[in-house]
This record gives structure tokens, sequence and C-alpha cells, in this order.
């Protein structure tokens, strides 16, 4: 292959992509401007601090306040009243979210179902709280640590699915409308044919536009990352973050040669973005992009195993946010590059150097 | 001219059919070294599947073809570097300026970008190097496509309409730059529509119509071998109706008169009588002398009007 006719190729196209607004803005400006959107609509829903009042002397609280006073302050802010009447009262109103007392040995808690989430996570803090002194109490020494990550972590925070979830759509939809309006306007310009007739191989041009659509989408997976970590929003990535790299690159792929397909059929640049958004939109809903799956009625479950999009989100979730190993994030790695594999050799076949 | 190694481009017998239509029905031609040859022809002729065939995008259905001694099809590494061509459209990558352009297509050659901005001189656009390709007007646009076939000096350049849709300024320009493209050595193969182009620019012209060539020689000599008549006009009113007719019996029995209250037009075989006649009587405001051209060739050939 001819280097420096690569390389030349490579910064045209690049060039090409950082001087059309419409592409920055439809591949960086507006996702990242979901992901402000959504970033800031959804953050701290998941784990509202609850604001507890403390009737007399509760002494499992006072000692869980000692041994682990910031990791209680994270879900806890509390008061102290001798008068149960008043507290009762703040609980009814809403203005705290619940009154605990001690009689010898039981703990009663006080609180409302105006607010089904906060009393969930009252109901689910002082259980764990129970269950913990019972442990201490039984000899054993696991620590309160223990309890106060299990509620901090075992649930996702926003964030964390929103910014690879939205980030998996940026890639999907840079990746598929970049090859697709990219092929479309090359043969209708004839660029294409021009450079059929350049003694440059077919293999180096192609390279060098998937180069520049991997490079893009590590640029939007740097910003994402960039935002999504910022104290405000706080993503905290995993140890193994670093296997969202691959992941977004063969996601890259397997969009592009999608786009790729879409190409080799459209006639038209109007064609190509509307048939492209007939696919990756609904994907976007179905595959886990939009709506968590985690939270996803099991019909949307169901549906997304057959999303290519629910691969390249999942695999970045499982990697970035789950904290889970980077072996989790092969078997997406895997399905994405079949289908690119699969894609490309139907596009090979149907391939039109020119639209007559 | 012996056909054989030593033509540029040797075609025998070219066919090419798009489903029941022959687009190309049985072309054969040879072009020299350092020739301008044109082909000619209303639009659907089969001048651009011509031309395709001879630059390796199309595969011929028969016949033999050989461009500098090589088979253009398939794609053929070792001919590309040697020929050079300018498309029908102007196919540029987007939003790169006009030296980005070039040297982006040098490199493609393993030309150097120093080579390129010569070339953007040569086409008389330093001015707009730093402009965007889009933002060039219609003239300059081709010419920038005309360097970017250029810029690795191929022996052999192929321009499909060069000057199509340019306004009439634009193409003298246009044509000044390939006349020196020619005489720098080159081999020029244009196609065109328009006669005039044809008649200044070319050495030899193929006339084609349905896919067949019609005749093919030297411009002049096309339009000498048909005898068609010298159309002389002068302002009307200078000469009665006697005059007139005294002048038409001396010219000869082929000879026509119109007149249609502004220009008195005489047809004629024999000019000289004619143009004498008209200066003995001094009749001579506002003359024109009208030879056949191209056009007349096409008419002669086909029975039917030229149409573009």
């Amino acid at each position: 292959m001819n280097r420096a006719a690569f390389r030349s190729l490579s910064r045209a196209m690049f060039l090409g992509f950082v001087r059309d607004r419409a592409a920055l803005v439809f591949s960086i400006l507006i996702p990242v401007l979901f992901l402000l959107l959504f970033g800031s609509l959804y953050k701290g829903t998941n784990a509202p601090k609850v604001s507890v009042v403390e009737v007399g002397r509760v002494s499992l609280l006072d000692q869980a306040e000692a041994t682990a006073p910031t990791q209680l302050a994270k879900v806890l802010s509390i008061t102290h009243t001798d008068n149960l009447t008043t507290a009762l009262n703040a609980v009814r109103k809403g203005t705290d979210n619940a009154a605990v007392q001690q009689q010898g040995r039981t703990l009663i808690v006080h609180y409302s179902i105006a607010d089904q989430t906060t009393a969930g996570v009252v109901q689910a803090v002082f259980s764990s709280m129970v269950q913990q002194a019972d442990v201490t109490a039984a000899g054993t020494s696991a620590g309160y640590q223990l309890t106060t990550t299990q509620v901090e972590d075992k649930s996702l925070k926003p964030i964390q699915y929103i910014a690879p979830g939205l980030l998996g759509w940026a890639i999907a939809s840079g990746g598929a409308f970049g090859a697709a309006i990219t092929l479309v306007n090359w043969r209708e310009n004839k660029l294409l044919r021009r450079l059929r007739l350049a003694p440059v191989s077919v293999g180096s041009v192609v390279l060098a536009r998937v180069g520049v659509g991997i490079f893009v989408a590590l640029i939007q997976l740097a910003v994402f990352l960039g935002i999504a970590t910022t104290p405000y929003f706080g993503l905290k990535l995993s140890a193994d973050w670093w296997m969202a790299i691959p992941v977004v690159m063969c996601g890259t792929l397997a969009f592009m040669s999608i786009g790729l397909l879409v190409g080799s059929f459209a006639k038209t640049q109007q064609a190509a973005t509307a048939v492209a958004n007939i696919i990756i939109l609904p994907m976007a809903f179905l595959g886990g992009a939009f709506i968590p799956l985690d939270f996803a009625p099991q019909w949307i479950k169901d549906v997304s195993y057959a999303m290519p999009l629910r691969y390249l989100v999942t695999g970045m979730q499982n990697v970035m946010a789950r904290g889970e190993g980077p072996l989790t994030a092969l078997p997406a790695i895997g399905v994405l590059l079949g289908l690119a594999a699969i894609l490309t050799l139907i596009s090979v076949r149907v391939f039109r150097w020119d639209s007559v | 001219m012996v056909p054989g190694v030593s033509a540029t481009i040797s075609a025998q017998n070219l066919r090419k059919s798009y489903g029941d239509k022959a687009a190309v029905d049985g072309v054969s031609f040879e072009v020299e070294p350092g020739e301008f040859f044109g082909i000619l022809g209303p639009n659907g002729a089969g001048k651009t599947t011509t031309l395709e065939m001879l630059e390796g995008l199309r595969e011929p259905d028969s016949g033999q073809l050989s461009v500098l001694g090589l088979a253009p099809w398939p794609r053929n590494p070792e001919l590309l570097p040697r020929i050079g061509v300018q498309l029908q459209s102007t196919s540029f990558f987007e939003k790169l300026t006009t030296r980005e352009q070039i040297r982006t297509f040098a490199s493609l050659y393993g030309v150097s970008a120093q080579r390129a901005d010569q070339m953007l001189s040569v086409v008389g656009l330093d001015e707009q190097a730093d402009q965007r390709a889009e933002q060039l007007s219609g003239g300059q646009a081709q010419r920038l496509s005309i360097a970017c076939a250029l810029v690795h000096d191929p022996e052999l350049v192929f321009m499909d309409e060069p000057t199509g849709a340019l306004d009439p300024q634009a193409r003298r320009n246009l044509w000044d730059l390939l006349r020196r493209i020619n005489a720098d050595g080159r081999t020029v193969v244009l196609t065109t529509h328009h006669m005039d182009e044809a008649e200044t620019l070319c050495d030899r012209v193929a006339i084609l119509d349905h896919g067949k060539i019609l005749q093919l020689g030297p411009p002049a000599a096309l339009v000498r071998g048909i005898d068609s008549p010298v159309r002389i006009s002068v302002e009307s009113g200078q000469l009665d109706g006697a005059a007139t007719e005294a002048l038409t019996s001396a010219a000869g029995a082929s000879t026509a008169v119109t007149d249609d209250g502004v220009t008195l037009t005489i047809a004629t075989h024999d000019p000289g009588t004619v143009l004498s006649g008209l200066a003995d009587r001094r009749a001579l405001t506002g003359l024109r002398v009208q030879g056949a051209t191209l056009e007349d060739v096409f008419l002669n050939l086909t029975g039917r009007e030229y149409r573009a």
C-alpha cells in the first residue's frame, strides 16, 4: 500500500469532517447536549439523601455515625429532637423523611409513603443497619463498610448508564451516517470514479475512511468521558475502563458497515440519510441507548438482543461503569466484528462504482 | 497512418450495449502520439461510453483496444499513471481548498506538493489557492479539475466535455489552456458536442451518431469534403430585383437568394462571381461570408439538424 497516498487521503477525509459543521453538530454537539440534559435531569435521583430525625437517643444510629461518618452522611442527614410529636409532624409534612426512636432493643422507624422512593431508601438503610448490628453482636467482625458500599454501588447511578447509552448512540449514528453519506456523495460527484483512475488500491481508500471513522469515534469517547467524569456528573470509571476503547473501535466498524450497505443501495444523499435514520433511531430506543435496559419492559429486553447497538452499549457499560473484568467485553466485540464482516461482504457484492 | 503499435490509441470495432440498446456499435479509430483528437456528436451519440472504454472504466462487449500499448481493461495499474482523466462533472473532496485538492490528488501519484502548486499556476488558480473548491466559478472549477488530471504529467489526457456549461469568455480561456497542454507534446482526446470547439481545437475529429463513426478526419477536410454552398450576405436594399437576377444567373444554377428585409443572403458554389458582382455594384455594406461548418457536415451526413 502506498503510505503517502494513504496519509493524504486520511488527512483529506478528516479535514472534510472537521470543516463540515453539520457533521460536527450531529456527531459531537447534539450527543453532548443530550448528555448534559439527561445527566442533569437524572442527576441524584437514584440515591436521594434521606433526612432523619433522631428522637431521643438511638444508640444504633450514633454507633453507625461514629464508625462510618462519611458513608452514612452520603445517605442520611440526621437532626436531633426529644419531642416525638414534632418529629412525626415533620415526617407527615415531608420536611423530614423519617423519625427514628429506640426502645430497648427495638428500633422504630416512622416514615411516610407519600414519597415511595425515599420510603424504600429509609427501609433499606435501617434494615441493613440492624442486620449489621446483629452480625457485629454475633461476634464476627464484618465492618460497616460492606453495608454502605452495597447501598452505594450495587445500583448504577444514572450517569453510569446515560453516558455509555448516549455515547453508543453517537458512535452508531456517526459511523452509519458517515459511511453511507461519504459513499453516496463520492459516487454522485464521481470522486469514486476519479479515485479508481488513480493508481491507489481500493484498500487504501477504504482503510483511510475507516481510520478517520474510528478516530472520530475515539474523539466522541474522549469528549463524553471528559464531561461525564467531572465532579458535577460524577461518573466513576472502573479500573478496566480502557477496554471500552476496543469496544468503541469494533462498534464503529460494525456501524460503518451498516452505512456502507445503505450507501451501496441508496442513490441520493437524502435517501441514504432517511434509510440510516430508519435503522438507527428505533435501535436507539430498543438497543438500550435511550432507555436503559435495566428499567426497560421485558419485551424491549428481548428485542434488544437483535439490536447491534445493544452490544456496543452494554459492552461499554460493563467495563466502564459496572466494573466487570475486561474479558466481559469480548462477547460484545465478537458480535460487532462478526456483523461488520458479514455486512462488508454483502456490500462488496452489491457495490457500484457508478450511479449508472 | 500505419495501424499498429506506434499509435497511442488503437481501437478496432469496439462495441458496448446496455440492455438492447447499442451505445457504441462497431467503432474503429487510431490516435497518433501528440495528436489532438476530438470525438464529436450530439448527446446520446455514444461519446462518453467510447471514452469510458478508452479510460478503462468500462469493459467493451467486443473489439480490440490498446492504449499506450496496454490493455485498459481490467483496471491496469501500469497504465493509470500514464493517463490523465478529466471527468465531466467536477469531482472533488468535500470542504478542501483548491491547494489541498490538488495536493491530495498529487500524492495519489507520488507527486510532490511543490509540483502540485506549480500546476495551480499553470492553470491560473494561484489567487484561488486558499478558496474552497465549491466556491470556485464554473470556469475555475473546470481548470482545477484539469490541473488535477495533469498533475502527474501524463502522456495521454482524456477530457469529457470540458467546456460544457461555461460562458463564452471562460470557454475561450479554457481553449487556450487546452492548446498549451497539447503543444507540450501530450496527446489529448476530447469529447464535445460543440462543433466550433472541435473545429478550433482538434487535429482530427470523429463524428459519432447512434454509436457509429459517420466520418473521421481533420475538420477542414471534412468541411471541404461536403459540397456545401458559401453564404454571402449584405444589407438589404442595395440591389434591385433586376441586379439580383443578373447576379444569380451569372453564378450558376444552384445559387439561391433569400431576403428577409434586413439581410440579403446568396448561397452559391461560385463565391468569386457573386463577390465581384457585388463589388461592381458597390453593394458590399454589411458583407459577411460564411463557409460550411462541421454542422453542415453533420447535416449532410445525417440529413437532420444538429442538436447538441
